[in-house]
């Protein structure tokens, strides 16, 4: 089994190097560090943007591309939380806790050099991690049926949207309104149209593009416009030889490393459970079994390390039930299955057999990216933090632009453009009013299987719902559900007798203007030294 | 108490959820249900629209009780200005895209979307425009063939 694991790998070294796909492959990564260390724009907002640019490419080079923006923007987010001490994307806000004191004392250049060291490693164990799991997956996938299927998608549907950030039960709420947006369009069997109120353009479904542009392009533009302090690079002044760390520095963070990955390979497995909350269990961990607890927070290398290697191995880990389940984890993995069905191709476990080029090429792709990466990083590091001072004044019209042709090019019609206006307003309303917006986009993505596998269950079982817990394997995800529902209200009953709240701290997927602000604007302008 | 009832954060977000669902159920009215054997097109929708409501009439109850979220709706500082901005962005797209082009369409998106920050002047927010829809206007007509007209034919 491993040396047919090993001889898949190889071929699908063959594919990612293909100069077409490894060009993409390295425009991806490019892009995805440029919005990480871009403060205000997330990896979600660049990949919708992106998404009608892939229409007209190959799947294969597509989906490398896409999956390089994502990884390659955890690497750019490093350098922000670190050298800046903005939290602009998720997981890597925990690192600035303790990256952000050490570049305050002239160590930033190390911590970023532990931060690439570290990643890399996280990185190859999630990757290995999938090469050998996902096939084992897929077996076991490939003998369900659709009350199977139905069952493991409303537990993958139900952790999305529970264990992600903020409340539980708006969490679900959401996940219910992203099927319902699903379900706009023609019916698949009968092909009548449902809840399309009439209007034209909305008979072939809403487009996940615009979707996906208006939940976190526009609502986020909305709630972020005027919120950014002007960023503070007096810190920022890190050369190439600065990164090298001591030998010292090496032995103290290596082991942060190794834990902080076994931690986010865990929490991918999971799902849900994503990159974010992996971090955060990793420093955590890190500091609770430090001899020196009283260091973290001051600038303690461990507090780097671990939670960078954790975060990177729960991203290439998140790919895992994404491409052999055909279940996403997070919004990113989402749009990500958004772009396969645009390309024809079905997600599940079908697919690693059907597409192997698919498969492999993106393993591989993920070594070949992340080897670019750290090439990236290392030498261009000065240019990167040149980019932090582009201020988000001129960042968020330009992709107001973006947003808007994009989401036109998709159809070439201006209905949709109309569409991705609505749904950002309303995306913004929501997110007023204490709403995620992730879930709706892994309700919207999952909607139609949900829906056809469940009326097939049905059928099959001549309408008798006991089937979902009378077949063994469904009955064990139906389980496994219920236990998570029970899991989450003993949480909420435990949280309001003593008042504490949850475990995961709900952080602003935007930035923090806590910083001084005023003092940098003088500071830029003075010629770097 | 009118003031308490309008601090309920959870309290709205729950009836926004009854709303729609209330849409959905009434939305897929004319699709049939059909039996749980043989499900119609209205079958799934109209679940879903129940759970939602079920979800909102529980959201908004919480809301209400003494554990509920108390935040403010609007933020601390509302940004009327700037979303207005922002919103007028793709709606002038959308005109200008439809009688004038790629052109007119982007330079009006951009520029009244920058005159939403704070710190915007005419002069930086026209140069931006100007800048953007040069670039855009190469990228997506010459590069990638996007049919859009730079400059439609008005008259």
């Amino acid at each position: 089994m491993i040396q047919q694991a090993l001889q898949d790998l190889w071929w699908g070294f063959g594919v990612a190097l293909e100069p077409h796909n490894l060009f993409w492959c390295f425009i991806g990564v490019l892009i995805g560090n440029m919005v990480g260390v871009l403060p205000g724009m997330g990896p979600l907002a660049t990949i919708s943007i992106l998404l009608p640019l892939t229409f007209g490419m190959k799947p294969v080079a597509a989906i490398l591309m896409i999956a390089g923006v994502y990884y390659g923007a955890q690497y750019g987010g490093a350098i922000c939380s670190i050298l800046l001490n903005l939290p602009c994307h998720p997981p890597h806000a925990v690192t600035c806790l303790d990256g952000y004191p050490l570049t305050k004392q002239g160590k930033g250049g190390v911590a970023l050099g532990i931060t690439v060291i570290g990643s890399f490693i996280g990185a190859s164990w999630g990757i290995t991690e999938m090469i050998f799991l996902a096939p084992l997956l897929v077996r076991v996938a490939l003998q369900f049926g659709p009350a199977e299927v139905c069952s493991l998608m409303l537990l993958g549907l139900l952790a999305g949207s529970t264990l992600a950030r903020g409340s539980p039960l708006k969490g679900i709420a959401m996940t219910v309104l992203g099927l319902l947006i699903g379900v706009i369009g023609s019916d698949i069997e009968t092909g009548a149209p449902r809840l399309t109120f009439g209007l034209i353009g909305l008979t072939d479904g809403v487009e996940i593009v615009a979707l996906a542009l208006g939940l976190f392009g526009i609502a986020e533009f909305m709630s972020s416009v005027n919120q950014t302090a002007a960023v503070d690079t007096k810190y920022s002044n890190v050369r190439l030889r600065d990164m090298r760390p001591s030998m010292a520095d090496l032995k103290l963070a290596f082991f942060p490393m190794i834990r902080g990955t076994i931690v986010g390979s865990l929490c991918a497995l999971i799902p849900g459970t994503g990159p974010t909350i992996a971090s955060f269990v990793a420093y955590a961990t890190e500091k609770k079994i430090s001899k020196t607890p009283e260091r973290f927070g001051h600038g303690a290398l461990e507090g780097v390390a671990a939670p960078e290697a954790s975060t990177h191995s729960s991203v290439q880990g998140d790919f895992i039930p994404t491409m052999s389940l055909g279940i996403p984890g997070d919004a990113v993995m989402a749009l990500l299955l958004g772009a396969l069905i645009i390309q024809g191709i079905v997600p599940g476990p079908q697919l690693i057999k059907e597409h192997p080029d698919i498969f492999w090429g993106l393993i591989a792709s993920f070594w070949i990216g992340n080897i670019l990466l750290v090439i990236l990083n290392v030498p261009m590091i000065g240019l990167w933090v040149k980019l932090l001072t582009i201020p988000y004044k001129y960042l968020f019209p330009s992709a107001m632009f973006f947003v808007c042709i994009g989401v036109y090019s998709t159809n070439n019609d201006m209905f949709q453009v109309g569409e991705v206006l609505v749904i950002g307003l309303v995306g913004y309303v929501l997110n007023r009013l204490g709403f995620h917006p992730a879930p709706i986009l892994l309700g919207f993505v999952l909607g139609p299987r949900v829906e056809e596998n469940f009326r097939r269950a049905m059928l099959i079982a001549r309408g008798d719902m006991l089937t979902f817990v009378e077949r063994p394997i469904s009955a064990f995800f139906i389980g496994m559900a219920a236990l998570l529902i029970l899991a989450q209200v003993y949480i909420w009953l435990r949280g309001r007798k003593s008042g504490e709240s949850l475990l995961i701290p709900d952080l602003e997927v935007g930035m923090k203007p806590h910083i001084e602000a005023p003092v940098s604007a003088e500071l830029s302008k003075q010629p770097a030294e | 108490m009118l003031r308490a009832l309008l601090q309920k954060r959870d309290f709205y977000a729950g009836t926004l959820l009854i709303l729609l669902g209330c849409g959905a159920i009434l939305g897929v009215r004319s699709n049939p249900v059909g039996t749980l054997m043989h499900m119609g097109p209205g079958f799934f929708p109209t679940a879903l629209g129940v759970i939602l409501v079920s979800l909102g009439v529980l959201i908004a109850g919480m809301g209400l009780g003494a554990g509920g979220d108390t935040d403010r709706i609007l933020p601390d500082h509302p940004e009327w200005w700037a979303w207005a901005c922002i919103i007028a962005g793709p709606m002038l797209f959308i005109l200008f895209g439809e009688y004038g082009g790629m052109a007119p369409a982007t330079f009006a998106c951009v520029f009244v979307s920058a005159m939403g920050d704070r710190t915007a002047t005419w002069k930086s927010s026209f140069v931006l425009a100007l800048g953007i829809t040069i670039f855009g206007a190469l990228l997506f007509s010459y590069v990638l063939h996007v049919p859009f007209p730079i400059f439609r034919q008005v008259w």
